[in-house]
């Protein structure tokens, strides 16, 4: 019997300081308020007062008894029965902040909760102030609904994202997915892991999808086109699984040829602009030339007009006008007599050759 | 003593016995889980069994009963679990060496047979591992290399999932999907394939640049046969004429110390003229 006693003191102490938690300072503080010098003070102890509190709990003031009980024999002291159960305000103190905690529950403007009866799905509840039942009965498990990004491929000066294209080339992608919970039950309770999942799937739907396009494609023109197929593929086989999960969209931050062959692809970019520079100095060069021809035909024809109008008299004019242009620059020899020889001293060749010229 | 002292101890032992029988009878089911329940380490029955197109809230989750300390409850995932397969080397048919990522995503459908047959999800993965690296190096092997690059892909897959398939029925799982991540080449191809595309790239140039130039020089030369169409035009109304024009044009060009403004002068000209040349005719006095 007393062994029992033993037991169950201990027992009960225990689990009153276990739960006295956050009450205790308030039974300890106040705790030996009657004491006359008899001993040392419990934190249990209590002010003289009617022992039981009149309606309240039989059962509770039947544990407190025998609490007090097993703290007096503990102490080696005999019950004093004139005690008043503080602890048992504190039990039902903690009831009631369990009850207000485990019961209302706030929901961000960002997120859903999902409540669940004995672990069974109850309710999808939205942002703000909600009520469940208290926690063994009804829980709420909140989920972040709004959306959110996941890179996949390298950063900057990381090791490349190297994907085959359908030509068997290599490029080097990176690319966002962002995506969203559509179905937070389905999000809790269908996939194990649904970030990983995600990923997982963005990650084979892309390859896939870079595996049906050229590189040319891949690094220019088709990107859009393979960021949609992405995003449908990815969106069909979560759909799939189940996973309730919205992807809101799939971006390409990055397609470039590797790095080691990244040069010989700046050489094809160089190699179009120097055709293009080609072309175009082609271009101005006939500008220019039929500008010229298209001007000279047009001032000859203008000359031929009015020479055809007296052709004798402005042939003249002309032959006139143009010697004297040129002769009056020139250095000029008339020589009179024919059968003279003149002496010619030739400062250069290119006299001589003017002179030539004019015979 | 009185009764009253005596009894909250009993009460409170009672409580405390209460509360540990109720522990152990009473369990709750989440959704995500399945509960298989053993009695003397016989699995008697499944709770939340999966079944496929049931709405949450009308599965078997929730509050269960069981004996207590008899049985003990095996707690088997429901969702959707996942097998990676890493860096598997694929052979294909035409000699090309692969380096393959692969996953599977199975579920467990049939509670009972997993854990009689495997005990734990994790024996599931384990089983499912190592064929689903043999069926996707059969599967591959059977095939070019070209055919991974293209939608000839699904069906490939499909055959790996029926495969892997075979497998997982016996351990109560069922393959959802099975998908190839990765598909690169290792290292020492992958060196070549950059050549490759590095001597593509200087074709590619090399091409540009000379389609450039052979443009430019039909530019050019549909320029010159344009300009000499319009000369021909213009100077054939009168050859004669034209010599004649063109000549004096020439002279003012060739004789002139300063053709244009702003060159430097060409030289100087010296001209010895004969009398009897047709400039000086008047010169010379009427005869």
């Amino acid at each position: 019997m007393r062994a029992i006693w033993g037991w169950g003191a201990r027992l009960a102490g225990s689990w009153s300081e276990n739960k006295g938690g956050p009450w205790g300072p308030s039974g300890g503080g106040s705790g030996g308020g009657d004491g006359d010098g008899e001993g040392p003070r419990s934190p249990w102890g209590q002010p003289p007062r009617r022992r039981r509190t009149p309606g309240g709990p039989s059962n509770i003031s039947s544990i407190e008894d025998f609490l007090k009980k097993g703290r007096e024999r503990f102490g080696g002291r005999f019950p004093n029965q004139d005690r008043r159960p503080y602890w048992a305000y504190g039990l039902a103190i903690f009831l009631l902040l369990w009850l207000l905690f485990t019961s209302f529950h706030r929901v961000g403007p960002q997120e859903e909760g999902v409540v669940t009866l004995f672990g069974r799905y109850s309710r999808t509840v939205g942002p703000g102030i909600n009520f469940t039942l208290p926690l063994p009965i009804e829980s709420l498990e909140r989920v972040d609904t709004q959306i959110r990004s996941m890179s996949i491929g390298a950063e900057q000066g990381e090791q490349e994202n190297l994907i085959l294209t359908g030509d068997e080339n290599i490029i080097d992608l990176a690319y966002t997915i962002r995506w969203k919970v559509r179905d937070p039950a389905l999000y809790l309770f269908n996939v194990q892991d649904p970030e990983a999942t995600i990923h997982q799937v963005a990650e084979s739907a892309m390859r896939a999808s870079v595996a049906t396009v050229s590189l040319d494609d891949a690094i220019g023109a088709g990107r859009g086109e393979i960021e949609n197929r992405v995003q449908a593929l990815t969106q069909q086989v979560l759909d799939r699984y189940g996973a309730g999960v919205q992807i809101q969209g799939v971006s390409i931050r990055q397609s470039d040829p590797p790095d080691k062959v990244n040069d010989a692809f700046k050489a094809v970019t160089t190699a179009q602009q120097e055709a293009q520079s080609y072309i175009n100095q082609a271009r101005g060069y006939a500008q220019q030339v039929t500008a010229r021809a298209q001007g000279e035909a047009a001032a000859f024809d203008k000359v031929y007009a009015q020479y055809k109008l007296a052709p004798e008299v402005t042939r003249r004019r002309m032959y006139y006008e143009t010697m004297e242009r040129v002769l009056s620059k020139v250095d000029k020899t008339v020589v009179e007599a024919p059968g003279v020889v003149p002496y010619l001293s030739l400062p250069n060749p290119r006299a001589k050759a003017a002179e030539g010229d004019q015979r | 003593m009185s009764p009253v002292l005596r009894s909250p101890l009993a009460v409170a032992f009672a409580a405390i016995m209460l509360l540990i029988v109720a522990g152990a009878t009473f369990a709750t089911v989440p959704e995500s889980k399945q509960a298989v329940i053993v009695r003397w380490g016989r699995p008697m029955r499944v709770v939340n069994p999966y079944h496929p197109g049931v709405p949450f809230g009308e599965t078997g989750a929730g509050l269960i009963v069981r004996y207590p300390f008899m049985e003990q409850i095996v707690w088997i995932d429901k969702r959707i679990q996942t097998v990676e397969m890493d860096n598997q080397q694929v052979l294909s048919i035409d000699q090309q060496r692969l380096e393959v990522d692969a996953f599977a995503r199975f579920r467990i459908v049939d509670p009972l047979k997993m854990y009689i047959q495997a005990k734990t999800e994790e024996n599931v993965a384990a089983q499912i591992q190592p064929i689903l690296g043999s069926a996707t190096r059969n599967e591959l092997g059977k095939r070019q290399f070209a055919a991974l690059l293209s939608p000839e892909r699904g069906q490939i897959m499909s055959n790996i999932r029926a495969a892997l398939n075979r497998v997982a029925a016996q351990y109560g799982a069922e393959i959802v999907d099975v998908r190839i991540k990765k598909a690169d080449l290792p290292e020492g191809t992958l060196e070549s394939a950059f050549q490759r595309m590095r001597t593509a790239r200087e074709q590619e140039a090399n091409a540009t640049k000379a389609q450039g130039y052979k443009q430019a020089q039909i530019i050019r030369a549909e320029a010159d046969a344009e300009a000499a169409n319009t000369y021909a035009q213009a100077f054939n109304k009168d050859p004669e004429f034209y010599d004649f024009y063109r000549a004096m044009q020439s002279y003012d060009v060739t004789f002139n110390p300063n053709p244009q403004p702003g060159q430097p002068p060409q030289g100087k000209t010296t001209v010895i003229l004969s009398p009897e040349n047709d400039y000086l005719r008047e010169f010379r006095g009427r005869k």
